[in-house]
């Protein structure tokens, strides 16, 4: 199998009914556990949403460097950055619809532009959050964070990654933008599965297409490589959890083999992890693309399962995709 | 530093500030100019008599934090921050120029002694509130001190701010406001009234101290009396003169957002370096 074997991934990696499943933001309420133990400068703030967004663990261990903040988002991040100028690394959740979705200025202004140390976690993101509808549905969040210089943005594709990632935000002290979704995802990586932020890690090798993921969407991209392998498809799997700064090495190294690119995310392929591939292809290397992600709307009520497959983000989409672009390959 | 502790030259000091900020503002030929001008008592109590902090190490760790929330004042800032000794008085002449470390509205990152970075109104009073969290954290007797504007009391994040330092019992944050009545388009009370403020931050569980926002020795005592609250936040209700000094100035929201010409500038000295006669001849309190 074309599983590169250095990524450690899980032996079960397609068996659905023994792998595991966990939320990521699971992920990240573990981690601020270990951080708070490792760095006595590290400090949580909520808005409201403890339990949803995995803060109350962090409460239950260090309630002394804890900060409820009530349902004020500006103030969330305002109080962060003051925290921050004064030496403590703060970081800040609430739901990505409201963080950033809310206080984006305060982001730019006080985090961005001073070169602060905070982290913005914003939980709930992708329709998948459910039957909440649309309001709660962030899918802008990653284009809007990436445009802020300075800013690392992250979208952890499993629970294992998403406490990898939240664990890599002490090693630079600048802004960090991290996203999570609300349901339970195949956990598919192991704590041996290689992750430096700015790194782009080959899961899944071929020579057909390369399948530039990131979140959820990456297990979705390997059930697709799985499925068109049999079919004697070769498909190149990339885990963009970084979706910036993004690896373009990595990702324009596997496209000048494959010729041809299919992105792949639960946000809005405008600006998002799309926008950003399009932009590196661009200048780099202009080869066909397909985006799956949410093109250009507003998702609705659901079951996370059922809103995924109205908006055509699954393993099945993404077959589709690579079909579409291999026929527009160069001869 | 060495504080300022006699009241005529506190008061000189700030006529000097006056007169130098205005100088900058011409040289940028643009600007902001009733706010800065109405800030200097305020600006000259507080950086010359009573916060905690040393010019020539600004990232002393143990100093006070001075927060300007209301960036667009800044020129009363850098000419105080000059005359405190954080950077030379010529460079004011730089100020709004390419490559200077005086923005236009204040840069953290470029100027060392600036606190904070404004000019989006509304969230220096929740900066300053989570820096005096983290004192409390931290167990230090440092006090925050942040300068507000009335405009931006119509600002949500403030409002935030100003119920989080309650909840928090932040009694080592200050809050100065410059109650001056003036905001781009107009009067605050036909844009968008703000009073009974006073009341408003009582209701919110804050200490509130009215106080003349020119008058020297009521402002420090102000100052003081505030780092002595316990339990809850203050505020300072400064009741300031918008262009005080400059007779053709005060009291005119066309000032707020625009720069004097040479000619205006010329006028306005003449009336400053009166007032200083004034203040050396003890006509002045």
């Amino acid at each position: 199998m074309p599983i590169v074997t250095t990524a450690n991934l899980v032996p079960n990696l397609f068996d659905a009914k023994t792998i595991k499943a966990s939320g990521t933001r699971d992920g990240y309420g573990a981690a601020l556990v270990e951080l708070g133990k490792q760095d006595p400068r590290v400090v949580v703030l909520c808005a409201d949403l403890s339990e949803s967004t995995r803060s109350h663990l962090f409460q239950k261990a260090f309630p002394e460097r804890y900060v409820q903040i009530g349902v004020a988002e500006q103030n969330l991040i305002t109080v962060g950055a003051g925290l921050s100028a004064a030496g403590k690394i703060p970081f800040m959740a609430s739901y990505a619809a409201f963080a950033p979705g809310r206080c984006w200025e305060q982001i730019r202004t006080t985090f961005g532009y001073n070169h602060l140390h905070g982290i913005v976690a914003g939980a709930h993101a992708g329709v998948s959050v459910g039957p909440d509808g649309a309001t709660h549905q962030a899918v802008e969040d990653i284009a809007t964070m990436r445009t802020i210089a300075s800013c690392t943005v992250l979208a952890p594709s499993d629970a294992v990654r998403a406490k990898q990632a939240t664990m890599a935000t002490l090693s630079e002290p600048h802004l960090w933008y991290i996203r999570f979704g609300r349901d339970k995802y195949p956990v598919f990586t192991t704590e041996q599965t290689p992750f430096a932020p700015g790194k782009a890690e080959l899961f899944y090798t071929g020579n057909d297409v390369t399948v530039i993921a990131c979140g959820p969407l990456v297990y979705e991209a390997l059930q697709a490589a799985h499925q068109l392998e049999q079919q004697g498809i070769g498909v190149e799997v990339i885990d963009a959890t970084t979706v910036k700064p993004l690896d373009v090495e990595t990702i324009i190294k596997s496209v000048r083999k494959t010729n041809a690119v299919v992105t792949a995310e639960e946000a809005t392929v405008i600006g998002g992890l799309g926008g950003a591939v399009a932009e590196a292809l661009g200048q780099h290397y202009p080869a066909p693309l397909e985006y799956v992600g949410m093109q250009d709307c507003y998702g609705q009520s659901g079951t996370a399962e059922e809103l995924l497959e109205t908006y055509h983000m699954k393993a099945v989409d993404i077959v589709g995709a690579i079909h579409r672009v291999i026929k527009r390959k160069r001869a | 530093m060495e504080r300022l502790t006699d009241l005529k030259t506190l008061r000189l000091k700030a006529n000097d500030i006056r007169m130098d900020l205005l100088k900058a503002l011409v040289a940028a030929n643009s600007g902001h100019t009733a706010g800065p001008l109405g800030m200097a008592d305020v600006f000259t109590a507080l950086f010359f008599n009573v916060a905690n902090f040393n010019p020539a190490e600004p990232h002393w760790p143990e100093r006070d934090r001075i927060v300007l929330s209301n960036g667009h004042i800044c020129p009363v800032l850098y000419t105080t921050m000059a005359h405190a000794g954080f950077f030379p008085k010529e460079e004011l002449m730089t100020l709004r120029k390419l490559g200077t470390r005086l923005q236009g509205h204040p840069h953290r990152e470029t100027l060392p002694g600036l606190e904070n970075t404004s000019g989006p109104l509304g969230s220096g009073t929740s900066q300053a509130a989570g820096m005096a969290l983290a004192f409390k954290m931290d167990k230090t007797n440092q006090h925050v001190w942040c300068l507000t504007s009335d405009g931006e009391q119509q600002e949500g994040n403030t409002w935030e701010g100003v119920m989080f330092a309650a909840a928090k019992h932040l009694d080592n944050l200050t809050v100065i406001m410059d109650r001056n009545y003036i905001q781009i388009d107009g009067n605050t009370e036909d844009i968008m009234p703000l009073d009974p403020l006073a009341d408003k931050y009582r209701s919110f569980n804050w200490n509130v101290l009215e106080v003349d926002g020119h008058n020297m020795e009521a402002l420090i005592d102000a100052m003081n009396q505030s780092k002595h609250m316990h339990d809850k936040p203050t505020l300072i209700l400064a009741d300031v003169v918008p262009g005080k000094g400059v007779s053709f100035m005060q009291n005119d929201y066309v000032w707020h957002g625009k720069p004097p010409t040479k000619d205006e500038l010329a006028k306005a000295l003449v009336e400053l370096t009166a007032e200083r006669t004034l203040i050396e001849q003890d006509h002045i309190q």
